[in-house]
């Protein structure tokens, strides 16, 4: 197994909102998870991605151990940092950073890792030049890839809202992470422009790319997903091929798909 | 006396204007920082204790502020420092009118504390408005917490408290008038001497230029900032 989650559960104050979560994934296959508003979803996400840190549970990554609620030390900052190299994170809300052109927005976090390396290994400064241009490079064919070669000048307020978004998914990509999450990438989006975003993530599918997909847009997670977890209450409490799941017997879960279609 | 003597005094006298000015600028906002950045602690004591000076500082009027630091050596027992320091200055460059150094130290002091004061809540403001998901974008893309703040954030507050702190810096250049509650020579007594010792009202409307020219300089250039960050919308 590429991803091995295991009984996460986290707690905010008083409530429970993870109550042991485990799911497994393979290497370039897509995951979606649905469920109701408040079952966790988004705190799941961000507990895989260390913006919250789980209660209990372990996280491996291709065999290695990157997170572990009973390890006796608490990891720092700098060794999340390092953790983190794994995985990207696309919002719900884009969090572009305003103030950068797409081309910056793309090449910021890239550049700065380098600078870094080029100082601790001591290299010479005219292959941090070098490095500099691989990377505007990759940032060309990135944006080439989900549209938007044109925009590579443009700054996060002169875009749409899918704009922003395939923005936000190429800026994840520059990183190279092995896991890309999606938090409900088309929730803050009209309906007439989610259809550019979800392409993007498909043809990110069809090159094997491993996501994991929080959607309230179960057409889209039907067709893209090689496997889907339904959570309920803090809990999974279904999980299957799309097949399996939107055929399920299961009550909650056909009450919860049920509502969907009424709700569309 | 002429028209050209005249202008001259008082730009000696607008020269405190500009120092004390430039100096509480300067002193101010890297002080203003360290407040803010004690103000939004974790450490709840650190927090409460700097709730506490600046409810302090900027609940006290700034003249009474000048004052309570000329004196306070004085109450601690100790010598007037400040005045110590105009005598010895005086002597030492053999000057017939009192050279206000240690005074002007006093009057400096008052307006770093006071105008720290404003310009850290000023800040405080600003950092806390950057919405939670730009430090977040940061996090995920394995940027450094040092990072996040410089690359990201930074530029963000600035555009955003450049509109409040353009208010603070005006009000700064006028309060420098009240650098002659401890007898600063600075331009309004300049002017007022003019009136009192040889009946010459007019040097008084006339000082109104200097801050009004100066106040129209600050404005432009800030409004050059803010015009040099309008091309974002944070
Ligand atoms: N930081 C927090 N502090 C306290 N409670 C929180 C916090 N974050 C989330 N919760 C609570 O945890 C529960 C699950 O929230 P979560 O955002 O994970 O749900 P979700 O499945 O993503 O819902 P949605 O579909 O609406 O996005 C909610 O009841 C929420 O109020
Ligand atoms: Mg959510």
């Amino acid at each position: 197994m590429f991803l091995e989650v295991k009984n996460i559960t986290k707690k905010f104050d008083d409530t429970d909102v993870l109550k042991g979560i485990d799911f497994n994934l393979e290497k370039g296959q897509v995951l979606s998870i649905i469920g109701s508003s408040g079952s966790g979803k988004t705190t799941l996400l961000r507990c895989l991605n260390f913006l919250e840190t789980p209660d209990t549970g372990t996280i491996f990554v291709d065999g290695d151990c990157i997170f572990n609620a009973g390890d006796t030390h608490k990891k720092s900052f700098e060794e999340i940092r390092e953790n983190r190299l794994s995985f990207g994170l696309v919002f719900q809300s884009f969090n572009l950073f305003p103030q950068y052109s797409v081309m910056e927005n793309l090449m910021l976090a890239p550049k700065l890792r380098v600078k870094e390396k080029v100082k601790k290994e001591k290299l010479p400064k005219a292959e941090l030049k070098k490095m500099y241009e691989e990377i505007h490079a990759k940032a060309l064919d990135i944006l080439a890839s989900v549209g938007l070669s044109e925009k590579v000048d443009a700054y996060p307020c002169q875009l749409s809202g899918g704009q922003q978004q395939r923005v936000s998914i190429a800026r994840a990509l520059m990183l190279d992470p092995d896991i890309l999450f999606f938090d409900e990438p088309t929730s803050a989006l009209d309906p007439e422009i989610t259809g550019e975003v979800l392409k993007v993530i498909k043809s990110l599918a069809a090159r094997n790319m491993t996501m994991i997909i929080v959607t309230h847009e179960m057409n889209f997670a039907r067709e893209v997903s090689d496997k889907i977890v339904f959570m309920d209450a803090g809990v999974v409490a279904a999980e299957g091929t799309p097949k399996e799941i939107f055929e399920s017997e299961n009550e909650r879960l056909h009450h919860f798909l049920a509502s969907f279609n009424n709700a569309q | 006396m002429s028209f050209i003597d005249i202008t001259l005094e008082l730009l000696a006298g607008f020269g405190y204007t500009l120092a004390l000015f430039f100096l509480t600028l300067v002193l101010a906002i890297p002080l203003g920082m360290l407040i803010a950045f004690c103000r939004m602690s974790n450490c709840k004591p650190v927090q409460n204790i700097t709730k506490i000076f600046i409810w302090i500082i900027r609940g006290i009027p700034l003249m009474l502020l000048i004052f309570m630091i000329y004196y306070l050596p004085g109450l601690l027992g100790v010598t007037n420092v400040f005045h110590n320091v105009d005598i010895y200055f005086t002597s030492l460059l053999k000057s017939n009118e009192v050279v206000k150094i240690g005074s002007f130290i006093a009057v400096l002091i008052a307006f770093v504390i006071n105008y720290a004061c404003y310009f850290a809540e000023i800040f405080r403001g600003g950092i806390e408005s950057i919405p939670h998901g730009q430090y977040e974008a940061g996090e995920v893309l394995g940027l450094t917490k040092t990072q996040i703040f410089t690359k990201i954030v930074l530029k963000q507050v600035v555009k955003r408290i450049l509109p409040p702190m353009t208010n603070e810096i005006i009000t700064l250049v006028k309060d420098t008038a009240l650098a002659n509650a401890i007898a600063i020579p600075e331009i309004i007594i300049t002017a007022k001497d003019f009136a009192a010792r040889q009946a010459i009202i007019w040097p008084l409307f006339y000082t109104a230029v200097f801050y009004l020219i100066f106040v129209g300089l600050v404005t432009i250039i800030l409004g050059k900032a803010e015009n040099k960050l309008s091309y974002f919308k944070a």
